[in-house]
């Protein structure tokens, strides 16, 4: 079900739980989907030893792609029409993340009602690892 | 990453929602989508980072044949320079590329049997002086997904930072 302009206001939130205890078996799993092998996420050898870090962390687009659920899951399948992240602290294994959206302003363009919407994870800790905005078309 | 030819197809798009947590059947379920808006399967959102797949010379993933920056036998396969030498190497970006900002505007959202093209322009580049991490070096770049009439589908920006010292936290 797709959100309806008729039903929401500015300020509405949605929140929701997107990993608990984040597994580096997930990281392996996303860098397999998605290519992006840089073993700095799956490589404790390297990413200790060469790299410098204190262990391996998520790739910042699996954050993305966590927080997107959130949004899709509120705003309905195929609604998007912007999605944007800055990636402002990192994920480590063993993290819980909750995303929370926000509607910041209803519109309509070219006869279209369009929601704008903040949005942002959080780690067990309440750091932000994630904030950005999206917008959503919406049933009239 | 510019890429020739990225096949959408229904088996990836199924193990890219899995790999981000995603059961939503609207990614998996050819029957639960026929009868949805969207008429049919979609992608997530961010699938197109996967396009990464379709990259023959991708520099994240290891190669037959080639030095590889991961561990093996050793720490990393691909030792790091010595300071003054040449730094374009995979160690390098490995080591303290990160990704700073991503975002999609989606003119349509892509499906299985969709067979796209991405283009990639360079965008603005800029420096930032941070305490955590030393000198910031971010770099912009956009990416146009078009599918197999030339249509535009997704636009992508990104910007990636390169930093002077490991982040934590």
């Amino acid at each position: 079900m797709a959100l309806s302009a008729a039903n929401i206001s500015v300020g509405d939130s949605h929140s929701d739980v997107l990993v608990e205890d984040l597994k580096r078996t997930q990281l392996v799993q996303y860098a397999g989907a998605s290519g992006d092998y840089n073993p700095v996420h799956t490589d404790e050898k390297f990413v200790t030893e060469v790299a410098g870090y204190p262990t391996v962390f998520a790739h910042g687009m699996l954050t993305m792609g966590m927080t997107g659920r959130l949004l899709t899951d509120w705003v309905g399948d195929g609604r998007l029409t912007n999605y944007g992240v800055r990636f402002v602290s990192q994920v480590w294994p063993g993290d819980t993340l909750r995303a929370t959206a926000e509607i910041t302003a209803i519109r309509e363009e070219d006869g279209v009602q369009l929601a704008d919407i903040s949005v942002t994870t959080v780690n067990q800790d309440d750091v932000p690892v994630v904030t950005g905005t999206a917008t959503a078309r919406l049933d009239p | 990453m510019p890429v020739e030819r990225f096949p959408v197809e229904a088996s990836h798009i199924l193990m890219f929602a899995r790999s981000i947590g995603d059961p939503n059947p609207i990614y998996q379920s050819e029957s639960y989508a026929a009868a949805a808006e969207t008429g049919g399967i979609i992608a997530p959102p961010t699938f197109v980072q996967a396009s990464a797949q379709f990259d023959e010379n991708y520099r994240l993933r290891p190669k037959i044949g080639e030095p590889w920056m991961g561990s093996g036998k050793d720490a990393t396969g691909i030792p790091p320079k010595e300071p003054g030498e040449d730094d374009d190497t995979p160690t390098g970006m490995g080591a303290r590329g990160l990704h700073a900002e991503q975002h999609y505007e989606y003119h349509r959202h892509i499906r299985p049997g969709d067979v796209l093209n991405a283009t990639v322009k360079p965008g603005e580049t800029w420096e930032k002086q941070s305490k955590r991490a030393g000198l910031l070096k971010f770099s912009e770049t956009v990416t146009e997904y078009r599918d197999q009439n030339g249509e535009l589908v997704i636009t992508a920006r990104s910007v990636g930072v390169q930093t002077e010292k490991a982040v934590e936290g």
